[in-house]
This record gives structure tokens, sequence and C-alpha cells, in this order.
């Protein structure tokens, strides 16, 4: 699937370009590139509407917390523990008596920290590991591959446990900071976007513009990061958008598990994680950082949904 | 046939010293493997040595992993810090797992699928859209909480089914932890066969069918949905290795004795013996269940054919 679109993406990029002589301004209003086409095609569609607006508006309260609520969530007042949703707190109170509206606020922060992160860092290195493997072929691949099948074999959640479970504080006690948690899960999480990267470049590679550029006497770094790179690059950011939901909630699982992030940090998981051992004297602590978490989750699947159908021409 | 299996076997052979060099590192390496025989006190230098010594881990990690690699296949995977073998453990572990495996592929297979024909015939109509966005909704939500949720509802306020699963595990009891298990992949496997079935819907060999006066029954079930099948059979096999493995959550909730949860204990007691040996087993779980997909293809589709 990815493969048509890479050519085809790189048929118009070529007719669009600057090699091709002739009436550029008289064609450009017809032909426009895929990117074009699929940014007019994406502002088209609900869903991608919708997730670009939960995603602003995710990324805002990340970023100024302090908008959108005057309560510290760490002042807690025992007399309120378990306290139903009121018009002063509109999430009610955690056992703790801490606000939950205020705390699912400021614990929006870390799990998307951990999710752009670690997204990016696996972004960063299945990338380079694809790239290497698709473009230089034979033993380069083979000890690539190997090693990405190698770390394929290992259960993800597993491995994140047994790498977290060293991280202690002074106290000996398990205590994982946020960085922590993004190297460990960058760890075992970059494998799949290696072998996306991998199958696009080995499709983009065989391009005719790329045996152009070489016997043009390009050099090897010009055709990877010039050429191969720019057209292979679209598959991976799709798996990336939806993968960055999956880290979100792979991290609130670890919390969920008591390792990873911990009080007093603050993260939907960490939260979730304490409501639940209060489950029975009431729901509402854990209902609303679990939609909170859903939501966010959600709206990334569906951002790269959206743009995966929208730079799918076979979808058409 | 043969020769491609062996060839196939034969790839397995490094993966499989990667994967278990992998986790014996991190294992090993980054934690302290004796770390858990002194309770949860630090072990005094003078024990720590005599233990090191008598455990042979003063020696070089390489002789280490090779030293435990040549017992795990005289079928020796150590003894875990209480004095219980860990073969003994898994012979416990892992029946549990796989009734609790099959409960979930059961429900992925058989929900999954007849939802994904049933949308995938229907493409663009209300139903499509409706289980669309249900399958959304159900990726999204972490396992986690279905599984606090639905064992809150149903087995403590409506009484429904047992809260907690008895050390026996019977597979009436791992019902609702298996569709707990299964949410996800479940969606998965519905879209999947959605977009493969609404994809080969206009294919020739099902105009031919229905040309041929077949009933529609017939070409759905023989035509149609055995050549959509790939996709979701490579899903599934892959899933199997994912969910044994995986069911740490699950099992965790529902007080499940299986192999997720002895490998969370084992980790959090810095169990290395434990930890190392069901990470074994399971790679090899993982790697098999490859090999049968693969060889399930030329099955499902005979113009694929193995030299």
């Amino acid at each position: 699937m990815s493969d048509t679109t890479q050519i085809a993406e790189a048929n118009a990029k070529i007719m669009d370009g600057p090699n091709v002589p002739g009436p550029e301004t008289a064609r450009s209003e017809k032909t426009r590139s895929l990117a074009q086409d699929a940014f007019r095609d994406l502002v088209r569609r609900p869903m991608f509407l919708v997730s670009a607006v939960l995603i602003l508006g995710i990324l805002t309260i990340a970023a100024f917390p302090s908008l959108f609520t005057s309560v510290d969530p760490l002042a807690c007042d025992l007399k309120h523990s378990m306290e139903g949703p009121s018009g002063s707190a509109w999430f009610g109170y955690n056992f703790q008596g801490c606000d939950v509206y205020s705390q699912t606020i400021y614990g929006t922060r870390n799990s998307v920290i951990v999710g752009v992160l670690t997204t990016a860092f696996s972004l960063v290195i299945g990338g380079l590991i694809g790239v290497l493997g698709g473009f230089f072929g034979k033993w380069t691949d083979a000890l690539l591959s190997f090693v990405t099948n190698v770390f394929f074999g290992l259960p993800l959640l597993l491995a994140a446990i047994v790498i977290l479970n060293n991280f202690r504080d002074e106290k000996g006690m398990r205590n994982a900071g946020v960085m922590a948690v993004v190297l460990t899960l960058t760890v075992v999480g970059w494998m799949s976007m290696a072998r996306v990267m991998r199958g696009a470049v080995m499709q983009v590679k065989q391009a005719d513009y790329v045996a152009a550029a070489r016997s043009l006497g390009a050099s090897t770094s010009r055709m990877m990061f010039r050429h191969v790179l720019p057209n292979s690059v679209t598959p991976l950011i799709v798996v990336a958008t939806i993968s960055l939901g999956a880290v979100i909630g792979a991290e609130a699982t670890l919390s969920f598990l008591g390792i990873g992030i911990r009080p007093p940090a603050i993260s939907w998981g960490v939260m979730i994680s304490e409501a639940q051992q209060r489950i029975s004297s009431g729901l509402h602590p854990l209902l609303f950082p679990s939609g909170m978490l859903t939501i966010t989750v959600l709206a990334f699947i569906m951002l790269g949904d959206a743009v995966r159908d929208a730079f799918d021409p076979k979808l058409r | 046939m043969g020769r491609y299996v062996i060839r196939r076997l034969l790839q397995m052979i490094p993966v499989f010293f990667g994967a278990t060099l992998l986790i014996f590192l991190m294992v090993n390496v980054m934690g302290d493997p004796i770390a858990g025989l002194c309770g949860d006190r630090q072990c005094d230098p003078a024990t720590a040595a005599r233990l090191k010594k008598e455990f042979g881990l003063d020696k070089p990690v390489w002789q280490q992993y090779l030293t435990y690699m040549g017992n795990v296949f005289t079928g020796d995977f150590g003894t875990a810090f209480n004095g219980q073998e860990v073969t003994e453990l898994m012979g416990n572990a892992f029946p549990v797992t796989i009734r609790l495996t099959i409960v979930a592929i059961l429900f992925e297979i058989v929900i999954g699928i007849s939802l994904g024909v049933l949308t995938g015939l229907r493409r663009g109509r209300p139903v499509d859209t409706g289980v669309l966005l249900l399958t959304l909704v159900v990726i999204s939500v972490p396992t986690f909480v279905t599984g606090l949720l639905a064992q809150l509802l149903l087995g403590v306020k409506w009484g429904w089914i047992k809260p907690s699963v008895s050390s026996a595990a019977t597979f009436d009891e791992l019902i609702l932890p298996g569709l707990v298990l299964a949410s996800v992949s479940l969606a998965y496997v519905t879209r999947l066969t959605r977009t493969s079935i609404a994809e080969n819907k206009r294919a020739d060999y099902v105009r031919t069918a229905v040309a041929k006066g077949l009933p529609r029954r017939r070409v759905i079930t023989r035509h149609l949905l055995r050549n959509s099948l790939i996709p979701v059979v490579t899903f599934i096999g892959t899933d199997v290795g994912a969910l044994m493995g995986g069911a740490i959550v699950t099992e965790r909730i529902f007080n499940i004795h299986g192999v997720g949860y002895q490998l969370y204990q084992g980790i959090l007691r810095q169990n290395t013996q434990t930890v190392v040996g069901f990470v074994t087993v399971l790679v090899l779980v993982f790697l098999v269940a490859n090999l049968l997909v693969d060889l399930l293809y030329a099955v499902l589709d005979p113009r694929i054919r193995y030299a």
C-alpha cells in the first residue's frame, strides 16, 4: 500500500519540480503534489478536524495547565475524601481529598511528554535503522533486521517492566522519573518504525529518480537524504501518530502496575492506579482520568487514520 | 514444504539466542540477581560475595549465559528463590494462561471476524460506521480500565460472575477475563477483516462465483472470506505470542495465577531465574506461532507454495 503512495508522490514531485521546464504557472494550477492534495483532502474530513481540535486542546492543557484550573493539584484536604462531583470540584475529590479535576489537568503534561518524546526518539532510532537497512541492503540489512527481530521477540510490556524495575530512588524504592519511562518505552518500542521505514525505503530506492541521481554522480548521503528519505517518510509519520496514542496508554499501564512514574508526580496512570485501590468506595476518581486518557489516545489514532487515508490514493 | 520449514527453523535459532541473551543481560547486568535472596534488606558484602560465588555470578556474563542455556536444554530452568523449581512454576502457570489465551483467541475469531464480514459487506452503511466508531473507542480504552470496570460492574455490583478467578481457573471462569484480554485485538481483527473483505468484494473471482449462480452464503464463506483471511491470520498468529506474555494486566486484575502473574511477581522480587525461564519459553512460543502463520498461508491460498 505504502509503496504505491511513495511512487505516486514521487511522480507528482517530479512533475511539479523545477526540473521540468515548461509553462509552470499554468500547470501548477492543475497538478498539485500529493502532499498538497492530501492536505486539501484532510481539512475536509470531519475525523481529521475533530482529532486536530482535540489534540490542540490537549497540548494547550499540557503546556498551560494553570489556564484551566486555579486549584493546586497537591493541595489535598482529607475532609473532602471521596466527595462526588459538585460545583466547586467538577470531577469530585479522591480518597486523599485532592481535587480530581485539577489533578487530571496537571497530569496531562507528564502523559503528553512521555507520548511525544518516546515517539520522537523511536522515530529517529527506528527511522535511522530502517533507512540504513533498506538503503544499503546486503549484510547491513541482515544485521539490522536481526537486531529488530530480536527486540520483537521480547514481550513489550514485560521488557519495559524489567528495565524500569532497576530505577530506584535513594531509599531503594521503585521510582522512575519521566525520562526513565521515555527511554524505556523507546528501547522496547522502536521496532515497528524500523520495519515500516525499511519497507518504504526499499521501494523508493528502485525509483527512476534515484537511479538518475546516482548516474549523475550524487553521493550516497545525498541520495539517501535528498531523494530517498523525503519520499519514504510518509508511512513512518502515520505509524508515529498512531503509536503516540499507544505510548500514552502504555505509560498509564506501567503506572497502573506500580512501576514507572510514581506519586507525588501526577499522571493519568498514577491517578488511575490510586483510584483503583479504592474502587469500592467510589468510581469518579477512576472514571475522569480514564476518560481523558481514552480521549487522548482516540484523538491520536483518529488523526493517524485520517492522515493515512488522505495519503493513500488507492482509497480515493 | 519440508525444506521450507527446516530453513525457517534454522533462521529461528539466532533470533532465539539473541532474544534470550537480551533478557538475560537486562535481568542480570542491569539488575542485581541476588538482591531478592536477602529479603527486603540489602545483603551484607560477605554474604553477597559468598552467594555470588555459589551461583557462579563471579564469572563473566557470557559464561553465565552459556551455562544457563546448557542447563535449559537439559530441562533444568533453575530454582526460584523460595526453593520451588522454575519448571514446577511453569507447570502450574502455563496451563492457566493457555486456557485464557484460547478463550481470548476464540473471541477474536468468532466476534471479530463476524463483525468484520458484516461491516465489510455493508461498507458506508450505518452499521459499518457504528461498528467502526465502536472499534476506535475499544482500541482507545486501555485494557486495565476495561478490566476494572467489567470486574466492578459484572462481578461486584451485579454479581453475574465471580470477581476473581479461583486457582483452578476453569474455562467458564475465564470468559470475562478472556473477553477483556481480547478486546483491543478483537477491534483490530474487525477492522482488518472489514478492509480485506471490502477490497476483495470487487475481485474477479467473486463476480465469477456469483455469475456461476452459487448461493450468496457459499460465495461469501468459500470464496470471499477465505481469500480475505490472510492479513487476519497474520495478526491473530502474532497476537498469540503477545497475549501469552501481555496478560500481565488482565491476570493482575482478575487474580489469575498464570504466566503474567508469575512474571510480574518474579520481576518485582528480582527473581531472575523465573523471569529468564518464562521469557525463554515465551520467545519460543512467539517464534513458533509466527512459523505456523506462514504455513497457514499455503492452506488458505493454494497459490502460495513453499519450495
